[in-house]
């Protein structure tokens, strides 16, 4: 019986004990335990600020689907973005839905949106994609302004606060924090769920190599219009939470720059990752203020510096340099096994 | 000996007690954000992005604080101004306004830029009764004390400006037929709600086409042409500087000569009328109620004299040309007043009553006639313009101060 | 009629504009394959730079001349220090940085020289034509482009430079074992572009007035036309900037009220390169596998 290939998980097979995968799992129960209890640590405005992290994070989330592992560029996704926030608080305000009752809503008309953005956008490619997809961008606030009748207009819609059930004794912020962190899990989930499986393999094949990917027999349009589905529909939820926790949207909230934005916080937190959505999220959240506090007569040159600098040490952004890492190490432990197992070979 | 001790006693007690008291009369009372050596108030600026062009009110605020401080401060505190940089976005404002109320503790909110910055902070702050200000836009909404009694405005509003233009133009054009040119915003379409409030039923007879442009469009060349095609012979520009001046040059290039209402916000002389071409705007007429600071007319008196040296002192030479520098040290000076007026008694309802009862404060830049008056019910401090012809160098005043009548 | 004819014209004026920036755009896609989202913001820096030599008291065409040097130089410095280092990296990285130098440039053009907004002297005197349907000025912006045109066809068609450089841009391996300095040509390519900006942005700013968001727009509209002229065809990009233009125009005036023009007339746009995936002039990219 040989050993045939070592395989790393083999090499790395117990540590104290436990496997792995175990090891993996604590870590993950530990990390979310935490985020759960740091809002009773911390000010209603530190909550607050790690509340539009989290919403950030799941934008970005949407645009790795698309960008990171489908290999569409997307310069429009504030837009999609500003469309599941405004049907979030037009259902609220108009209709008088409860908060939680328009995410669902929200996330099929961006995931509709998006297959019908997909659409023509199978015929473009680089920078061309990148027209479309910024038309998008731009054209949000022109027809979030048309529509005034159903958006408010340049008004916007002031949105009743959303108070927290009754019986739990923690105020608004809290509340929405822990909202806001329960739907964050569950999209990772989804998406860890989606890009490790067939489908992920299948978007990550069509990014690679298209053609290879068509003549494996992959549905490339079908494939490529689910990508932009998910991630739109993903982003729209982010809306929607944004919604909630700002009461207050409006056409200016949903600039070209917030498209931008995005972007920068996926290729910053790594394009092609889960995690560095997170990362994206606190980019995108915390280094305009640091900006602001470095320098106020020029914020936005020391925010594009900041964009400059990651982009050189980090070029696959930071979740992706650290999974480049973990990768090294792995194999340099497989390899050292690689040896142990060699004596035993026959 | 004894009877000694008891008067020494008594007189010492009586010491005692008057001198605490004094000492806690002295004190006054509070709100967050002020102590005996300080009075801090809380701002949010877009210092970049899209509208950073109006940042400059904020350099103007911060600048004029730092002059008070240093002549003594407000009945001896200092005045600490926290601004923070939102960049126009509503999201932000409520995160910087959030941290100001919530971390940095600021007495209040004072002169936040913007509409929708305003709009996204509106509820917060008046749930939680921290007065928002002076904010620096013009629309109708800050004049409510009914239902946001901590919300006060400053700035005319622009409908007050078109119902202005309005009242002229039934009086002395009846059969005009008015075409508008507007910025697709909160500002440019108050002013054309403005026009059409003023003109009661004659509204839809006589705006014949409206035209509108986005801040990001190069030129408005295009809506120009259009409105001049729509056969009016009046004219109504609601634009920034730089479309204002882009209007005023095609109208005249293409050789229409429509009576042209050129809105206050556009209409400096150093930086609309001049790049336009001075000759090319000669008889439109605007509003104002604050110094053009391009204006020859108003460079020779001491108001202007001492507002360019402190501009100077301030390192803000660059920004004598741009009247918003002009406002933000009138806005900065009627802060200063509400606080002097203050006292000691620094707390938020207070700041609210000081706010609420101006009579007649003139300020050194505004037109002379315009005075700012609140009251309980009237939280619109400047209500007042005053119609203005240009002649090819200035401004010419014409007519009298006018009273509009606002929402 | 006669509103009809106007509108024309003002959108082939304004479509200069577009196209002259656009074309910037397509010398940097042609010489290094990279869409350079902060071509405006330092076609602007540059206008900026011509303007203080302008009030320093240099004659219009010396301090155009030296602009014109000093931008080619600035952009063959930027691309040695900052896109270098990410030349290899995933085109996202790309555009990530040029984005960040998109906000460093406007950043640091209202720091120095502030938002107040700048005339800016034209060559050209201040005269309508046509019966006031074009002014003088309107017209140089057309001429100047036109030029430019030329210019960079000729560079391209005919210099020895131009054809090491196309090489250098499809296959920098071959263009190496030829000989060809490919890291000089990149240079030289955003060197050029820079120029090419710092030329739009002087003729544009007295027509459109100077101030640190001035090319924001423009951008905008320039990237639309080059696309749909062909990024890789300079003809495409005059052609495409001036379709733009008029179909923005007389989107606004007949087909729908002027707060959706933009909108209108980027779907019309993107409609017309679903037939036509690489624009009217430009090359379908053959792949092989």
């Amino acid at each position: 019986m040989s050993e045939g290939l070592a395989m790393p998980q083999d090499a790395a097979a117990r540590y104290g004990g436990l496997g792995a995968g175990t090891w993996r799992w604590i870590g993950a129960l530990a990390l979310i335990a935490l985020a759960a209890a740091l809002p009773f640590a911390v000010s209603n405005y530190h909550v607050f600020e790690l509340t539009l992290v989290m919403i950030y994070a799941i934008a970005v989330l949407g645009l790795n689907i698309l960008t990171g592992y489908n290999g569409q560029i997307s310069l429009g996704h504030g837009g999609f973005f500003a469309a599941g926030a405004y049907t979030a608080a037009i259902l609220m305000h108009r209709y008088g839905l409860p908060y939680w009752a328009t995410l669902a809503p929200a996330g099929l008309v961006c995931f509709a949106l998006g297959v019908l953005f997909g659409l023509p956008a199978l015929r473009f490619e680089g920078p061309y994609l990148a027209l479309v997809t910024l038309a998008m961008a731009v054209a949000t606030p022109q027809l979030l302004k048309y529509f005034d009748s159903w958006t408010g207009g340049q008004q916007g819609i002031n949105l009743v606060k959303i108070q927290p059930p009754p019986g739990l004794g923690i105020d608004r912020d809290r509340w929405l924090y822990l909202v806001v962190l329960v739907v964050l899990l569950l999209a990772m989930r989804v998406a860890a769920n989606m890009l490790n499986g067939r489908t992920g393999r299948a978007f990550v094949a069509i990014r690679d190599h298209p053609i290879a990917a068509a003549a494996m027999g992959i549905d490339v349009a079908r494939y490529k219009t689910l990508a932009f589905g998910t991630s739109t529909a993903l982003t729209g939820i982010a809306g929607a939470l944004s919604a909630m926790v700002i009461s207050f949207v409006a056409p200016e909230s949903f600039s070209l720059f917030l498209s931008l934005s995005f972007l920068v916080g996926s290729a910053v937190g790594g394009i092609a990752t889960i995690s560095g959505a997170i990362v994206g999220g606190l980019f995108i959240e915390f280094v305009p203020n640091l900006a602001n506090d470095i320098s106020d007569a020029a914020p936005w040159a020391i925010y594009g510096l900041a964009m400059l600098l990651l982009m050189y040490a980090m070029p696959r952004g930071v979740a992706g340099s650290v999974g480049l890492l973990l990768q090294r190490f792995q194999s340099r432990r497989a390899s050292r096994s690689d040896q142990d197992h060699k004596g035993r070979m026959p | 000996m004894k009877v000694k001790h008891a008067v020494t006693a008594g007189l010492s007690a009586a010491g005692l007690i008057l001198a605490s008291s004094l000492a806690a009369f002295a004190a006054g009372q509070y709100g967050p954000g002020v102590s005996d050596t300080e009075i801090k108030l809380g701002n949010t600026m877009p210092y970049s992005g899209p509208a950073s062009s109006y940042g400059i009110i904020g350099k103007v605020d911060a600048a004029y604080f730092a002059m008070i401080n240093e002549q003594g401060g407000i009945n001896g505190r200092k005045i600490t101004f926290i601004s923070r940089d939102d960049s126009y976005s509503p999201p932000k404002t409520v995160e910087q306004v959030r941290q100001l109320v919530e971390q940095d503790q600021v007495l209040l909110i004072f002169n936040s830029l913007g509409t929708p910055p305003n709009m996204a902070i509106h509820g917060y702050l008046n749930d939680n009764k921290v007065p928002q200000l002076f904010p620096a836009t013009g629309a109708d909404q800050w004049n409510d004390p009914k239902h946001f009694p901590w919300t006060m405005m400053w700035l005319p509003s622009y409908s007050i400006e078109s119902h202005i233009y309005a009242r002229f133009i039934l009086k002395n054009l009846p059969n005009a037929k008015i075409a508008v040119l507007y910025q697709n915003d909160d500002y440019g379409k108050d002013y054309l709600n403005g026009l059409r409030d003023g003109l009661g039923d004659k509204a839809s007879k006589m705006i014949v086409a409206t035209q509108s442009y986005e801040t990001t469009d190069p030129t408005v060349d295009s809506q120009i042409v259009a409105l001049q095609a729509s056969g009016a012979d009046v004219l109504m520009t609601a634009a920034i500087p730089k479309f204002a001046a882009q209007a005023v040059r095609k109208v005249y290039d293409i050789g229409w000569k429509p009576t042209h209402f050129l809105n206050s916000v556009g209409n400096a002389v150093g930086t609309v009328m001049k790049p336009a071409g001075l000759e090319k705007g000669v008889g439109i007429i605007s509003a104002a109620f604050a110094k053009d600071p391009t204006d020859p007319q108003w460079q020779s008196t001491p108001e202007y004299k001492e507002w360019l040296a402190f501009m100077t002192k301030a390192g803000l030479s660059a920004n004598t040309t741009d009247v918003q520098a002009v406002i933000g040290y009138s806005f900065a000076q009627t802060m200063v007043a509400v606080l002097k007026a203050c006292g000691d008694n620094l707390t938020r309802e207070n700041v609210m009553k000081q706010a609420a009862s101006l009579h007649d404060v003139k300020l050194p830049m505004l037109l002379p006639g315009i005075t700012l008056s609140t009251s309980a019910n009237n939280f619109d401090p400047i209500k007042q313009m005053q119609l203005q012809k240009f002649d090819g160098t200035t401004w010419r005043l014409f007519g009298d101060v006018i009273s509009g009548s606002g929402s | 009629m006669h509103q009809l004819l106007q509108q024309i014209f003002s959108g082939l004026a304004a479509g200069a504009v577009y196209a002259s920036l656009a074309l910037a755009l397509v010398m940097i896609y042609r010489a290094t394959d990279v869409v350079n989202f902060a071509q405006g913001e330092m076609a602007m820096f540059s206008t900026y730079i011509a303007w203080t030599l302008v009030n320093a008291g240099l004659p219009f065409w010396a301090a155009f001349v030296l602009t014109l040097v000093t931008s080619f130089l600035g952009g063959m410095t930027i691309e040695r220090i900052i896109i270098r280092p990410v030349e290899n990296a995933p085109v996202l990285v790309t555009v990530v940085v040029t984005i960040g130098l998109l906000l460093i440039f406007n950043a640091l053009a209202g720091w120095i020289f502030t938002y107040t907004l700048q005339e800016f002297p034209s060559p050209f005197p201040d005269r309508t034509l046509f019966g006031a349907l074009m002014t003088t000025r309107d017209l140089g912006v057309i001429g100047v482009t036109l030029v430019m045109l030329l210019l960079l066809f000729a560079f391209f068609r005919f210099t020895a430079t131009g054809l090491a450089m196309r090489a250098a841009a499809q296959n920098p391996e071959s263009a190496r074992l030829c000989g060809i300095p490919v890291g000089r040509m990149l240079a030289i390519g955003w060197g050029l572009a820079a120029a090419i900006g710092a030329t739009a942005g002087i003729m544009v700013a007295p027509v459109l007035f100077l101030d640190p968001n001035m090319m924001g727009g423009v951008l905008l509209y320039a990237f639309t036309g080059a696309l749909l002229g062909g990024i890789t065809s300079p003809v495409g990009a005059v052609v495409g900037g001036l379709i733009v233009g008029v179909t923005e125009n007389l989107v606004g005036t007949y087909l729908i009220a002027s707060q959706l023009k933009l909108t209108v007339a980027l779907a019309l746009i993107i409609l017309v390169l679903v037939f036509r995936p690489n624009g009217l002039f430009g090359t379908a990219i053959v792949r092989r596998v």
